[in-house]
Order: C-alpha cells, then sequence, then structure tokens
C-alpha cells in the first residue's frame, strides 16, 4: 500500500467563506505550506468540506498517490469525521488525516492580518511535522446487545419504550415510583388543545404494561451499571412492595381498610390530597398494584399496627400482604440506554416573599392542576380551606396567576426560561373561568412567550374569556387579617401604577427544575450537566439526544424544560437513536484509543484512578515466573482523552495518534522545545 | 456632576433591566409617594435625561431598604441609581438643608448629629452594674471591639442600647472594650444622603483606626454601622458581627443567663439592614426566644417581607412630603391587630421611627417599642 512508502503530504487550506479568507491571507499559505518538507500538493479552496471540496482531496489521492492529507479549516470537532470519510472513500487509512485548526484558533480569534498569517502558517508547519509520523489504525466494531434500559416512565420514557418496543427490540422499562406516567398523569387539561391529561395518556401507559416486549420495573431504581457501548450490565433494585405483585387485584380494600388511610400526605396529589399507608398513587395507576409505604406503615415502623394487628391483611381476600418481602436485585444486560428522569417543580421556599409555605390558598401550578383534576383530592371541585374531614372550605372570587415563579430569575440561580409557564398558566386560567364564570381572574406576566403551535391563538383565545393580563411580577404576596385574603404587591409596568391586588387564591407559575436527585444518575452514567443544571446533550443543535457517553440518550425534561409535543419528539429521537445503533447491531469502537507499553508499566495504577471511563484495570502479567501488575485498557470503553497519559510516570501509556514521539515533534515547530 | 457618556448604564447595568416591575411592586414607599424606581431604571439610561432626573424629588424618597435589589430577577440593584442621582444634586450642594447640615457635621464631627466629638463618651457615665467602662487603646488586644454608633452615643433616647449592651457583655463575662473619642460615623448615611466621596473617607479613616486593634471581631449596635462595615469597606481586617449575632452566642454557650422574666406578647419588627440586606433573620428571634415569659409572635409580612420603617436612606434627615399614613404607623397598628404589647426592634432607626409612630397613634399605654438591648437589660 501507498501508505508504506515514503510520506507524499496533501494540504488543503479552507477559506470557510470569508470566516478565515478574511483574516488570513490564504494563498499565502498554501504557498509556505507547498515548500515543506514531504508536502508533495498545496491547494486553497472556499469551503473545503463541500462535495467538489473533498473530490479535490480524493483526485489528488488517486493522482498524486498522496498518503497524507492535512486539512487547515476548522476545528477537528466539527469536520474530522467528515474529511475521515474522505480519505476512506479514496482508499487510505482515515487516520492518515491531520487538521490544522486555522479558523477557531486563528482567524476567529485574531485581527492582525500578518500576524494570523503567520500563525496559519505555523500551525500547518506543525500538522505536517506530526503527519510524517503518523499511523495507520484499525477501526474495529463491536457487536450492539439489541435491547434498551430506559431511565424513567414519565410520557418521554414511555413514548421511547413503546417506540423501540414496536420496532421489536427489548426494552427495560425502570420507574422510581409505584406508577408510570410521570407528571403528566398529575395534569388535568393540557394546553393549547384541551385534551385531557389522562386520556391521552392512560392508554399509552397500558400499553408499556403489556407490550411483550416490554419488561416494565416499577417502583425500581438503577444501582449499578457498567460497560459500553453495546454492551452495558446494569443492576436495578426492585423495591419491595409489601404487597404480592402476581395476586394483588387491585381491589383497593386493603387501603380502605388501612388504620391510616386518608392521613398520609399524597405525593401524586402533590402533597394537598391524603392517601393510606397502602395505597395506589391514583386511580389509573400502571400496573395497578398496591404498595406499602415503609416510612409511614405502623406494621413497617413499629412492629404493631393495632390490637388485632394489621387491618389490610384482615381485608386482603387473596392474602396479599407479605410484610417479610425483601428488595430484589435484578441484574440486566443491554445495548443502549434512554436516560428520561425528567424534572422537579421550583421549590417555592426558595421564593419566601410568596408566601406559599404558610398560605394553603398560595399553591403551585402543579397542585393547581390536582385541585381541578376530577381525579383531585376535591373531586376537581375548586375549593379551598376544607377541614381535615374534607368538608366546609370556599370557591375563591378572585384569582390570580404568577409568571415566571423560580424561572427567568438570578435571585434563585435559575436564569433559563421554563418554557411551559405561560401557556399552562393561560390554560388553568381559562379551566378556572369554566368552573367559576363569576370569578375575577388576573394573570400578572412579565412577557407572554407563545411560541408553539397553536400557542398565541390560545392566548388570544383565554383573554377574552374574561382574563385579565396585567403586565408585572409581583413582588412579594401577604396575608391580610385573618381570613384568606391574600395582597400581592405589584406594578402595572404599562401604566406605572403600583398596586395592592387582593386575591383569594393565587397560582404560582413554578418552572421547571433539574431533580433534586439528578446527582444519582450523573453519579452512574457519568453524564455532564449544562449551566442551568440539565443534562448536557452532545451539541445543542446536531446532536440533541446523544451524549458524551456512546450509547446514553437523552428523552424529556431530564436534558431541559419542555412541553409535551416536545417531550415526546425527543423520545421518538431517543429511541430512534437507539434503534440505529441496535438495527445495525455492531458499532464502531473508538480507533485513537490508549495503549500501553507492558515492559514499561511499573503498575503504580495512576491511570487507573485519573481515567474518567474506567477504561483501564490492572492485571497481572507472569515475567519468567514473577507476576506483576500491569495497565490494561478496555478499548471499548477508553475514548482516547490522554489523561492516563499525562498521569503515567513512565511514559507506558500513550493514546495512539497522540504519542509523545507524534505531538513533540509538533509541538517543537510552534517554538516550544521538548 | 460631569456625566460621561453611558456612565448609568455601566455602573448599574441598566441594560440588564428587563422592566419586570419587581422593584416598585416591592417598594414600600409607594403606598405614600410617587417613587417608582422601576421607571428611573429606564429613563437614566439617557444621559441628556440625568439631570433633570436628579432634580425630581422622589429620589429622596428611598429608603434604601434593599427590597427592590433582593427582589430583582436580574441582580440589579435599582436604589442604587437613586443614590447615584442624589449624588449629583450633594455635590452641587444642592440639598435639603437639615440633609446638608448634617452631612457637614459628619465631616467635622464625626458624627450627624452636630454634636462634638469630645461628647462621644458621655453616655457611659451610671451604667447600672458596670464599674469601668474599658476603652481600647490601638494594638490593644480583647476579643470583641464594639462600635457604639453615633445615634447611639449622642440620642439620648438610644444611650440606653449602648448601656445595656455594655451590661450584658459584662454579665456575660465578655472581653471587650469600646473606641471611645475617637470613634467615628460609619459613612452608611454619608453615602445615603449621595455623598459617595465622603463614604469614602470614613472608610480609609475608620479602617486606619480599626485595623489597628487586635481584636477577634467588631461588633456594631446598629445594623447600618453593620452593613457598612461588613459589605461595604474596603479593607477591614476583622469579621463584623451585630450585636445580636454575639448575644444569640453567648446564650447559646450558656455564658448569658437570662433571670428575670417579661410577661408580655412580642412581635419582633426586621431591621432592613440586618434583615433584607444581611440575611440575618434567626439570631433576634432566638434571643427573644430565651427571654422568660415571653411570648412571640410574626407579623404576616415578616422576614424577607417585613416592611421598611422610612427611618434608613438618609431619612432620619430628608422628609417626605406625603400625606399618606407613615409605614412606621402601619406596623404598629398592624402589631396592635396582632395583641402585641412589645414591638421589639434591633436598630436605633427602627426604635425612633417605630416609637413616633406609637405616640402619633396614642398608643403609649397600651403597648411598647423596645430594643432587644433595652429587653435584655431587664431581664438579666
Amino acid at each position: 500500500m501507498a501508505e508504506n512508502y515514503r510520506p507524499k503530504i496533501g494540504v488543503y487550506v479552507c477559506h470557510c467563506g470569508i470566516n478565515i479568507g478574511s483574516v488570513v491571507d490564504v494563498p499565502a499559505v498554501v504557498e509556505y505550506a507547498s515548500k515543506l518538507p514531504g508536502v508533495a500538493v498545496s491547494r486553497e479552496y472556499t469551503y473545503m468540506c463541500s462535495d467538489p471540496g473533498q473530490n479535490l482531496i480524493k483526485e489528488d489521492i488517486e493522482k498524486e498517490e498522496l498518503n497524507r492529507v492535512i486539512v487547515a479549516s476548522c476545528s477537528p470537532r466539527m469536520h474530522e469525521p467528515t474529511f475521515r470519510k474522505t480519505l476512506k472513500e479514496a482508499g487510505i487509512n482515515p487516520y492518515f488525516l491531520e487538521m490544522a485548526n486555522i479558523r477557531e484558533q486563528c482567524s476567529w480569534v485574531h485581527e492582525d492580518r500578518d500576524e494570523a498569517t503567520e500563525k496559519a502558517k505555523k500551525l500547518i508547519e506543525a500538522s505536517v511535522a506530526k503527519a510524517l509520523l503518523l499511523e495507520a489504525l484499525e477501526e474495529k466494531e463491536v457487536d450492539v446487545i439489541p435491547s434498551c434500559l430506559i431511565i424513567g416512565a414519565g410520557i418521554a420514557g414511555i413514548q421511547a419504550a413503546l417506540d423501540i418496543a414496536e420496532a421489536g427490540f427489548k426494552v427495560y422499562l425502570v420507574e422510581k415510583t409505584p406508577s408510570v406516567g410521570g407528571h403528566m398523569a398529575q395534569l388535568d387539561k393540557t394546553f393549547p388543545t384541551l385534551d385531557c391529561s389522562a386520556c391521552i395518556l392512560t392508554p399509552k401507559m397500558v400499553d408499556v404494561a403489556n407490550h411483550p416486549n416490554i419488561e416494565l420495573m416499577t417502583y425500581s431504581q438503577l444501582e449499578e451499571i457498567s460497560g459500553y457501548v453495546g454492551n452495558f450490565k446494569a443492576k436495578i433494585r426492585k423495591k419491595a412492595r409489601y404487597v404480592n405483585f402476581d395476586t394483588c387485584t387491585g381491589c383497593g380494600v386493603c387501603a380502605e381498610n388501612c388504620r391510616l388511610a386518608g392521613r398520609i400526605p399524597s405525593e401524586f396529589d402533590e402533597f394537598i390530597g391524603m392517601r393510606g399507608a397502602i395505597y395506589l398513587p391514583f386511580p389509573q395507576a400502571v400496573p395497578a398494584k398496591y404498595t406499602i409505604d415503609p416510612q409511614r406503615c405502623l406494621q413497617l415502623t413499629k412492629g404493631k399496627c393495632g390490637k388485632e394487628g394489621p387491618a389490610c391483611v384482615e381485608a386482603c381476600g387473596p392474602g396479599c400482604i407479605d410484610f417479610e418481602q425483601e428488595d430484589e436485585i435484578v441484574e440486566i444486560e443491554c445495548g443502549t440506554v434512554i436516560v428520561a428522569t425528567g424534572y422537579d417543580v421550583f421549590d417555592c421556599r426558595r421564593k419566601p416573599e410568596y408566601g406559599w409555605e404558610e398560605n394553603a390558598n398560595v399553591m403551585t401550578g402543579l397542585e393547581f392542576e390536582r385541585l381541578v383534576s376530577a381525579s383531585g383530592p376535591t373531586g376537581g371541585k375548586p375549593i379551598l380551606g376544607r377541614d381535615k374531614k374534607g368538608e366546609g372550605g370556599y370557591e375563591p372570587k378572585k384569582v390570580a396567576f404568577i409568571h415566571c415563579v423560580g424561572s427567568r430569575d438570578k435571585s434563585v440561580g435559575n436564569e433559563y426560561c421554563s418554557r411551559v409557564c405561560c401557556m399552562y398558566l393561560a390554560k388553568q386560567a381559562h379551566l378556572i373561568r369554566d368552573k367559576l364564570p363569576e370569578a375575577e381572574i388576573t394573570v400578572f406576566y412579565m412577557d407572554v412567550r407563545a411560541f408553539g403551535k397553536g400557542f398565541e391563538e390560545f392566548y388570544d383565545r383565554v383573554r377574552r374569556e374574561g382574563i385579565r393580563y396585567v403586565r408585572g411580577n409581583p413582588s412579594e404576596i401577604y396575608r391580610k387579617g385573618d381570613d384568606h385574603t391574600m395582597v400581592i404587591k405589584v406594578e402595572d409596568t404599562l401604566t406605572g401604577t403600583p398596586l395592592e391586588y387582593e386575591a383569594d387564591l393565587v397560582v404560582l407559575g413554578v418552572g421547571l427544575e433539574p431533580r433534586s436527585d439528578i446527582r444519582e444518575i450523573i453519579d452512574l452514567f457519568k453524564l455532564s450537566q449544562s449551566t442551568d443544571g440539565f443534562f448536557l446533550e452532545a451539541h445543542p443543535k446536531l446532536r440533541p439526544v446523544d451524549t458524551a457517553s456512546d450509547g446514553v440518550f437523552l428523552a424529556g425534561c431530564c436534558q431541559g424544560p419542555k412541553d409535551i409535543p416536545d417531550t415526546v419528539a425527543q423520545a421518538k429521537g431517543a429511541a430512534s437513536s437507539a434503534l440505529i445503533l441496535m438495527a445495525y447491531g455492531k458499532v464502531k469502537v473508538e480507533a485513537q484509543v490508549s495503549v500501553v507499553n507492558p515492559d514499561e508499566c511499573r503498575g503504580c495504577g495512576f491511570c487507573v484512578e485519573v481515567c474518567p471511563f474506567g477504561a483501564i484495570e490492572l492485571v497481572d502479567e507472569n515475567r519468567m515466573g514473577n507476576i506483576v501488575k500491569v495497565a490494561l485498557v478496555n478499548e471499548a470503553l477508553c475514548k482516547g482523552c490522554g489523561s492516563c497519559a499525562a498521569a503515567c510516570l513512565s511514559g507506558a501509556i500513550q493514546p495512539r495518534s497522540f504519542k509523545d514521539e507524534q505531538i513533540l515533534p509538533q509541538i517543537a515547530v510552534l517554538g516550544v522545545k521538548p | 456632576m460631569s456625566i460621561e457618556h453611558g456612565t448609568f448604564v455601566q455602573k448599574y447595568d441598566l441594560l440588564g433591566c428587563i422592566q419586570c416591575g419587581r422593584c416598585t411592586g416591592g417598594c414600600p414607599v409607594t403606598v405614600r409617594t410617587d417613587l417608582n424606581v422601576r421607571r428611573f431604571m429606564y429613563d437614566t439610561v439617557e444621559d441628556d435625561r440625568l439631570e433633570e432626573l436628579s432634580e425630581k424629588p422622589e429620589i429622596w424618597d428611598c429608603t434604601t431598604c434593599n427590597t427592590c435589589a433582593i427582589r430583582c430577577p436580574k441582580g440589579l440593584e435599582p436604589f442604587e441609581v437613586l443614590l447615584g442621582l442624589r449624588s449629583m444634586r450633594a455635590e452641587e450642594g444642592n440639598i435639603e438643608p437639615t440633609a446638608r447640615d448634617a452631612l457637614e457635621s459628619m465631616f467635622n464631627n464625626g458624627n450627624p448629629w452636630g454634636k462634638p466629638a469630645a461628647k462621644r463618651c458621655d453616655w457611659m457615665q451610671d451604667i447600672d452594674g458596670v464599674e469601668n467602662v474599658r476603652i481600647l487603646e490601638p494594638g490593644e488586644k480583647a476579643d470583641v471591639l464594639v462600635h457604639v454608633c453615633c445615634t447611639a452615643a449622642y440620642d439620648p433616647r438610644i444611650m440606653p442600647l449602648a448601656k445595656n449592651l455594655a451590661r450584658v457583655l459584662d454579665a456575660a463575662g465578655v472581653d471587650y472594650g469600646f473606641i471611645g473619642e475617637e470613634e467615628k460615623h460609619c459613612g452608611s448615611e454619608a453615602r445615603r444622603l449621595g455623598e459617595e466621596g465622603l463614604f469614602e473617607y470614613f472608610d480609609e479613616e475608620n479602617t486606619e483606626l480599626l485595623n489597628q486593634y487586635e481584636v477577634n471581631r467588631l461588633v456594631t449596635l446598629s445594623p447600618h454601622c453593620f452593613n457598612s462595615f461588613k459589605s461595604e469597606y474596603t479593607n477591614l481586617s476583622m469579621p463584623v458581627l451585630h450585636y445580636t449575632q454575639l448575644v444569640a452566642e453567648l446564650i447559646e454557650d450558656k455564658k448569658l443567663e437570662l433571670k428575670n422574666e417579661i410577661a408580655s406578647s412580642v412581635v419582633f419588627h426586621d431591621p432592613c439592614y440586618l434583615g433584607k440586606k444581611n440575611l440575618v433573620f434567626d439570631e433576634p428571634r432566638y434571643i427573644l426566644s430565651q427571654i422568660p415569659g415571653m411570648e412571640t409572635a410574626e407579623f404576616f409580612r415578616s422576614k424577607e417581607r417585613s416592611l421598611c420603617c422610612e427611618g434608613g436612606g438618609g431619612k432620619m434627615w430628608v422628609e417626605s412630603e406625603s400625606k399618606e399614613q407613615r409605614l412606621a404607623e402601619t406596623r404598629i397598628a398592624d402589631a396592635q391587630e396582632l395583641g402585641a404589647k412589645i414591638v421589639a426592634v434591633a436598630c436605633p432607626f427602627c426604635l425612633l421611627t417605630l416609637e413616633d409612630a406609637l405616640k402619633v397613634r396614642g398608643l403609649e399605654e397600651e403597648m411598647r417599642v423596645a430594643d432587644i438591648l433595652e429587653l435584655l437589660g431587664e431581664s438579666l
């Protein structure tokens, strides 16, 4: 092969339109490069990444028998894969490509034309020095186990699971709480179409439970994950429900008889409704199997429930209650993972000036959903201030909705817009108008962002239903006197009028935040967070469902606030990305991985400690009867980051294509003596 | 003041403002004056309007309570714009005569009250149970150095606070001392009246003096001095505490015993410079809860939502023209509604304004306003 002969280098300098060309004197750079040792061809082109640009390289490889290619253009993060493909198509090893970054590291950051041109020349000269020393690398493929692990069974996890299962692949759907459904199941109606949330969600919930390709694990948690793209191993803890899953019919007699029935705040009802110690989170829960709350159950916490023993045991016909039940650890293997862990709503205790914590008639948007939902604690009647028996109470006469609570707000550390609050508040204003035709309804906003399909039309409709929008973000809310009047201190900014607006129900448009337990998932998968705290996607534009960990994808609000259509779209995207790997059945692993020279390795283990991917282990090696420790790289896990090489005391571990002998001459050209 | 192009825009990050209205919405004085701080955030973007805006009387209505700043979703401090406008007026000497006199006295006497520096220690006479008041020389060692505050040193109504602080520290066996006649105004009110330069003078002078002491911490009587030393001084080398923080610590460490019962109901009014400005909410409440016999209540507007008494921001020397009810009176009315017999404060200004309001409402027979130090003195 040509590769083994004397190096013949082609240098291709890109103008990148005017991105490079306006600052760097490209013809001068081409001229300079043509005289460097080993350079056979030196050319320029407006867009090297374009089809004609790539063809230029291919033709030269054929005609001039080039065996090394340098593209001087943008960052390798951008187009290295493009040009590697070009080389491969032209029949030479793709790792004989070297990129000289004269855009991000030169033209974009410099203004002086002469100096920028000199720097571009030097960068190319350095690449030439390295190109002479490049080695051919082999791209390996590993098999992909045809199954997907999905963490979280909200609408994102449910949708991804159904898509993958329908395509014929196995899905393990793991959900922390006793039922699938997530936040969407808590909502009354959805904006802007006013579909009943439960009506459109429950069929999908039932489908994930019944699909032959889906193994649903509710009340379960991922404990450990190891392996790499195509070959993950996971340990899942199925928490004890203390109820026999197979025999429980979901009849509910146990819950009716529970001594704590109606005395424990219900998570599903956002703590404004009550449940017992044995409970079904909500009537349409899937699976329809009861669960005992081990933190509250008298039998489990005190070892004693009433004089006659646990009432649930007595009541349960099939005898499903089993206080001896223990957690079960399930081990599975899968080729791909989708993280769909969702969000938390903003914790209003961080805005004490709104008085949410001490006033029951100041509620979050999610609490309001439960208040007006037919399956909620008041059966959908907007009644506040009921006593413990659920009696009494009042219908609000003046209802205020407040935008941007915990969003767009540096004072609570959330600079981002939560994207759903404008519209869910409009929807809630509509719902309360429907239920309380006489009520005075006011929405306090700072901007209305009705950007989605049908949103602006919906916002127009809602206002005309007799809902007053006042432009001003309230500053504080306090109780006045002993009745339920709340005073909202706010300025109508359009007229410049400070108001002390009185209302007897205030709904806070709480934003979406990363889950408080997000750390657990970060630690398991080594995922990164963006500055807003949500999971970071691999590329904000072009790889929005991928993560930096191959084979691990994101869906839904764990990646950032989004509404239901966007969540479903992203879930379908994540499912499709996982399916691509599983359908092809094989995945290429990184060729530029670290390699150990066992003769020089002292087995100190520094590399094992610094490796962020857990790709290195110490193994025993028999050296003429002496058993010594040496490092071994798992090439499927290694990402070629080079941390190990930097830590290695003896230079025994080196990333391919970035070995000391390859990069030191490159650095030397730039004026640094090794 | 010569205004260079874009001075205000840059200094106060005016373009960061999204005009949401939380500043004006929360501003306590809007119920009685024309002040709309959001408008100033919008209007001061235009350099050639600054002169005109600085002449608006409402810039003097701001009490610098900090509500606008803690509410701002973009991390801005709207009230600082008003101080910027005030300084344009102060630079020309074109301010209320009362404020001008106070500033002159600050410079000449080291206090805003027109009193000679030589009389700064007069309050130290006849302190019940305290034999010798220790005045520390620069360079001397002690655990605590106490800054008394001009108002406590000269105002006969506030002097008992300083005396009670000495009694409390004595009773708890604290190794402490006072600064004496060398003590000067902290500069807080100079800055609020628009005299930024005078504030910087106090920063330098006081820092040079205070840094000479070998003390572990500086304790202030007033939350205003506390804020200046803690947050606005540039080079002060010691930690700064408000007295409520120290006393809470002494009670918790069982060094201070409160024996006498005060059988009464108390509601605590959060001073803005202690609460909204420095987020000290718990210590004063803890102290009150430790006084035997005391029943505590809370205002509906407390802690982060506390209502300003209008004593800060130079307002001791500049009167608002409003005919509307003073906020201090609103506060007293709220306390009366709660059935409180004592409105407790931890700030000389709050004490003066609230007590005044109590008298205006003719409630002297039913209720009283007391600084926590006075209650401590009674309970010792």
